[in-house]
C-alpha cells in the first residue's frame, strides 16, 4: 500500500490522545459544525486555556467565536444565557471548579428555569466546562468537586467524563443538548488514568484502551452509564477519576468488581444501576466530594430504593472528608486505595 | 532596609459606622431641597458618537425637556409630532389603568400578587416607543408599559396575573413576570439584576452575528448594588456592546431609600463613568426627556459606539407591591411633593400646550381606557382566576424542566397523578 494513500480506518481508530486533546477536538469539532457554538471564558482565547483545552481555536475560528473574558463568573455565565436566548449555543469555561460560586444564580435560577419559566419561549443551551477535583496539590481553591449542588437543581445536567474517548463524545452530545449542562473535567486524569496510588509513577494515557478517539464526529449519549468491567462480587458506582481509582484498587485486591462509570450524574442511567446491583447484591459507591449531602447520598437511596430486596450488605460509600481540601495533607483527604479497600472488605466480609 | 513596624496609637479616635437614613419618614414633612432638578433645556445634547470621558457632567444634572410652562426646551426636544405624543400619552394612560384594575382584582382575591408602576410609566413606555420593536428587552419587574407600547394583548397579561388555563406561561410564573419572544420581551426574573448581564450577552450576540438589532435592561437602583449589575458593566464596556442598561431610580427597593444604594455619595448614572460607558441622568417623569436619552443610546448603539447607562430619575408613587405598605416607613406626602410631578400629567398638559389635546379628550381617553381594560378583564375571567381549579392541565406541572422528561421526573408525575386521584377521585377533577 502506498504511504500516500488515507490510513485504512483500522488505523485510524488506533489515534490516541488525552484527555485535553480529546475535549479540544470535541470544541474545534463543534465550532466548525455549528455556527451558533461560541467558545469563551478566563484565558481562553490567545493563549488557549491554562489546561491548553482551547489551544489553537482563536487563531483557527477568529475573535469572535472564540475569546477571553473578564475575571467574573457571573458575567461569563450571565453574558452566556443571553447569548443562548439569541440564539447561539455558547460553551463557557470557568477555569477551575471552584470559581464557579459567583455565577451560581445565574446558573440555578436563570440558566436551569429559563425553559421553565417562559414555557419554552427562551431556552439556556450552555455547556459549562470546568476543570473539578483535586490530587493536583491545588490546594481548598483548585481542588473541589462541587457536582452535588448542581445534580440538586432541578433543570441542569451534570456530566463527568472519565476517558479522553467519551470526554470527546460527551462534550459534543452536551453542546448539541438544549439543556444547560455543567461539564465538569476531572484535571487529576487530563495526561493520564490516575490510579489513587500517588508515590507510584503516574501511567499515560497512551497505554490506555480508552485513550483511542475516533477521528471526526460522535457522540456519547448523556445518561448513558459504561460497563467498565462486568463482575459478580459487587458493583462500584463511581465517575471521573475515582473510576480509574476504583478499578486499581480491585484489581491490587483481586476481587470480581462491577465498575459502572456513571458519565451523566443527572439524568442517571438507573437502569444500569439497577441490572448490576440486582446482580451483585452488594454495592460501593465512591466520590472525591465532601460526604455529607454528597452525590454518593443520592445513589446510596436509589440503591436502596430499588434495590433493596437484593443487597445483601448495606451500601458502602468512600468519599473525602468533610474538611476543605487541605494542600499539604491532600493525600490524606483524597479517597485512595486503603480507604477504599477498607470499604470493599467491609462490603464482602457477610 | 525594613524599619520597624509603626507602633499603635492609643489616641486614635473611635471609628464611627455610618448607617444611610432618610430625609423623613411617616409624618414627617418631605424634604427634597438636597434634590437639583435644573432647568429644562439647559443640558447639552453632544453628538451620539462622543467619548464617554467628554459627556460626564451629563451623568449628575438631570436632562429635562419639559419645562414649568409645559413646552418642550433645548437640543434634547426629540420633536414627536402630536400623533405620537398622544399615542404615547395613551399608552401611559393605559397602563395607569391597567395598574389600577389589576391592583383592585389582587384586593378582591382574584390573584396573589400586583405590582404598580405608578408614577414610572414614561420609564418604560417612552425608551420602547424610541427602540425599534425587534430590538430585544431584558425588562425588571415594573415595565410593564413596554408590553403596553409594544402591543402585547392585555388579555394575555390578565391571564398571566391570573395564572388561569389561558396563561401563556403555564401558572408558572408569580403574577407580572411575563415573557414573550414574539413580542422581543424576554423572561422576567425575580431575582434581581439578573438580566443586567443577559442583555448585555444578547448585544454581544448580536454583534458577533452582525445583526442590526439592540438589546436594552432595566433594573432598580437597588438592584444596582448586585453584583450582576457590575458585571454587565463590565462586559458591556470590555466588548463596546450595542447594549442600553436603563437603571429605574425610583428613589425607594421596598422600605430602603436609594442610599442604600449609594446614593448619598453619588449618582446612578455615574456608576457607568468609572466603566468607561456614556451616562445620563434623565428626568424620569419628563416622557420626552425618556424618550430622547433612549433614542440617543440606541442610535449610539446601533452605530457601534458602544453602551450607554441610563438613570431615569422618578418616584415609585405606590408600594412596592400588593404586600407593601409604604406608610410604615415613608412619609404620604412624598409623591404630592415630588418635585417632578407627574408623567402623566406632565405630558398631558404639553400636550394641552400645544393645542393637541384637551381635558374632555383626556376624560374621554380614561374612560375608553377603563373599559377596554374592564372588557379584558372579563374575557380572561371566562379562563379563571388564581385558586379556582381552572389552571392548566395537571402534567404540564413536569414539561419543561427538561426538553424530554427523564426517568426521575416521569416518576414523579406518576406519583403525582395517585396523588390527585386518591383526593379528587379523578386526575381532573375540574373537567
Amino acid at each position: 500500500m502506498s504511504e500516500d494513500l488515507a490510513p485504512p480506518a483500522e488505523a485510524q481508530a488506533e489515534r490516541r490522545l488525552n484527555m485535553i486533546e480529546a475535549i479540544n477536538e470535541a470544541l474545534d469539532i463543534m465550532l466548525a459544525r455549528d455556527p451558533d457554538v461560541i467558545v469563551m471564558g478566563e484565558d481562553v482565547g490567545y493563549f488557549g486555556g491554562v489546561f491548553r483545552a482551547t489551544a489553537g481555536l482563536q487563531a483557527k475560528y477568529g475573535k469572535t467565536r472564540v475569546f477571553d473574558t473578564p475575571i467574573s463568573e457571573c458575567g461569563i455565565i450571565g453574558v452566556a444565557v443571553g447569548m443562548g436566548a439569541y440564539g447561539l449555543r455558547p460553551v463557557p469555561e470557568i477555569q477551575f471548579a471552584d470559581y464557579i460560586y459567583p455565577g451560581l444564580d445565574q446558573l440555578i435560577s436563570e440558566a436551569a428555569r429559563l425553559r421553565y419559566r417562559s414555557a419554552g419561549d427562551y431556552i439556556a443551551p450552555l455547556t459549562v466546562r470546568s476543570p473539578f477535583g483535586g490530587g493536583i496539590f491545588g490546594g481548598q481553591t483548585h481542588s473541589q468537586s462541587p457536582e452535588a449542588l448542581f445534580t440538586h437543581v432541578a433543570g441542569l445536567k451534570t456530566v463527568v467524563p472519565a476517558t479522553p474517548h467519551d470526554a470527546k463524545g460527551l462534550l459534543i452530545s452536551a453542546i448539541e443538548d438544549n439543556d444547560p449542562v455543567i461539564f465538569f473535567e476531572p484535571k487529576r486524569i487530563y495526561n493520564g488514568p490516575f490510579s489513587g496510588y500517588y508515590d507510584k509513577p503516574v501511567a499515560p494515557w497512551k497505554t490506555h484502551p480508552d485513550s483511542i478517539v475516533p477521528e471526526g464526529y460522535y457522540k456519547v449519549p448523556l445518561g448513558k452509564a459504561r460497563v467498565v468491567q462486568e463482575g459478580e462480587a459487587f458493583t462500584v458506582l463511581a465517575y471521573g477519576t475515582m473510576v480509574h481509582v476504583a478499578e486499581a484498587v480491585c484489581k491490587a485486591k483481586g476481587v470480581d468488581a462491577e465498575i459502572l462509570d456513571l458519565r451523566t450524574l443527572v439524568p442517571l442511567d438507573i437502569n444500569a444501576v439497577k441490572a448490576s446491583v440486582e446482580k451483585t447484591g452488594r454495592c460501593l459507591i465512591v466520590h472525591e466530594a465532601t460526604r455529607t449531602s454528597g452525590f454518593g447520598a443520592e445513589l446510596s437511596a436509589l440503591v436502596t430504593e430499588h434495590c433493596f430486596y437484593h443487597l445483601e450488605a448495606p451500601v458502602e460509600r468512600v468519599t473525602g472528608f468533610d474538611t476543605p481540601y487541605p494542600h499539604s495533607l491532600e493525600w490524606a483527604y483524597f479517597p485512595g486505595p486503603v480507604r477504599i479497600g477498607e470499604a470493599i472488605d467491609k462490603l464482602l466480609k457477610d | 532596609m525594613a524599619g520597624p513596624a509603626k507602633p499603635a496609637d492609643t489616641n486614635r479616635p473611635a471609628l464611627a459606622l455610618h448607617v444611610p437614613e432618610p430625609k423623613c419618614r411617616p409624618g414627617d414633612k418631605p424634604d427634597f431641597s438636597h434634590i437639583d432638578i435644573g432647568t429644562a433645556g439647559a443640558q447639552p445634547r453632544p453628538d451620539e458618537s462622543v467619548h464617554p470621558a467628554q459627556i460626564q457632567d451629563l451623568a449628575f444634572s438631570l436632562i429635562r425637556v419639559l419645562g414649568e410652562d409645559n413646552q418642550a426646551h433645548g437640543p434634547w426636544n426629540p420633536r414627536l409630532d402630536p400623533q405620537t405624543l398622544r399615542t404615547m400619552l395613551g399608552h401611559m394612560a393605559m397602563v395607569r389603568a391597567f395598574d389600577e384594575r389589576m391592583f383592585r382584582g389582587q384586593r378582591q382575591g382574584k390573584t396573589s400578587f400586583y405590582m404598580k408602576c405608578t408614577g414610572e410609566e414614561a420609564t418604560s413606555i417612552a425608551p420602547a416607543m424610541a427602540l425599534a420593536s425587534d430590538d430585544m428587552v431584558f425588562p425588571s419587574y415594573r415595565q410593564q408599559g413596554i408590553l403596553i407600547a409594544r402591543g402585547y394583548p392585555l388579555i394575555d397579561m390578565i391571564n398571566q396575573i391570573y395564572s388561569n388555563k389561558a396563561d401563556k406561561l403555564k401558572g408558572r410564573q408569580l403574577p407580572i413576570m411575563y415573557s414573550s419572544r414574539e413580542h422581543s420581551f424576554f423572561s422576567i426574573s425575580g431575582n434581581l439584576a439578573t438580566q443586567c448581564p443577559q442583555a448585555v450577552g444578547w448585544a454581544m450576540a448580536s454583534a458577533i452575528r452582525g445583526d442590526s438589532r439592540i438589546a436594552a435592561s432595566w433594573v432598580g437602583e437597588g438592584s444596582t448594588a448586585e453584583g450582576d449589575f457590575h458585571s454587565a458593566c463590565t462586559f458591556a464596556a470590555v466588548y463596546n456592546a450595542p447594549v442600553i442598561l436603563n437603571v429605574i431610580n425610583n428613589q425607594w427597593a421596598i422600605s430602603s431609600f436609594s442610599g442604600f444604594a449609594g446614593a448619598e455619595r453619588t449618582t446612578f448614572a455615574a456608576r457607568g463613568l468609572g466603566y468607561g460607558i456614556a451616562a445620563l441622568r434623565v428626568d424620569g417623569n419628563d416622557a420626552l426627556a425618556c424618550y430622547a436619552a433612549a433614542e440617543w443610546a440606541a442610535n449610539r448603539a446601533r452605530a457601534n459606539h458602544g453602551p450607554t447607562l441610563i438613570e431615569y430619575f422618578t418616584y415609585r408613587a405606590e408600594g412596592h407591591s400588593t404586600s407593601d405598605d409604604p406608610s410604615a416607613y415613608r412619609s404620604a406626602q412624598e409623591r404630592e411633593e415630588w418635585p417632578l410631578g407627574d408623567p402623566v400629567a406632565r405630558l398631558k398638559k404639553h400636550l394641552i400646550a400645544i393645542g393637541e389635546w384637551d381635558e374632555a379628550r383626556h376624560a374621554a381617553m380614561d374612560l375608553a381606557c377603563a373599559e377596554t381594560v374592564k372588557a379584558a378583564t372579563k374575557e380572561a375571567e371566562k379562563n379563571g382566576i388564581l385558586g379556582h381549579g381552572l389552571h392548566h392541565p395537571f402534567h404540564t406541572m413536569f414539561e419543561d424542566v427538561y426538553e424530554e422528561l427523564p426517568w426521575h421526573l416521569q416518576e414523579q408525575a406518576e406519583q403525582a397523578i395517585r396523588e390527585r386521584i386518591a383526593k379528587f377521585g379523578t386526575e381532573r377533577p375540574f373537567g
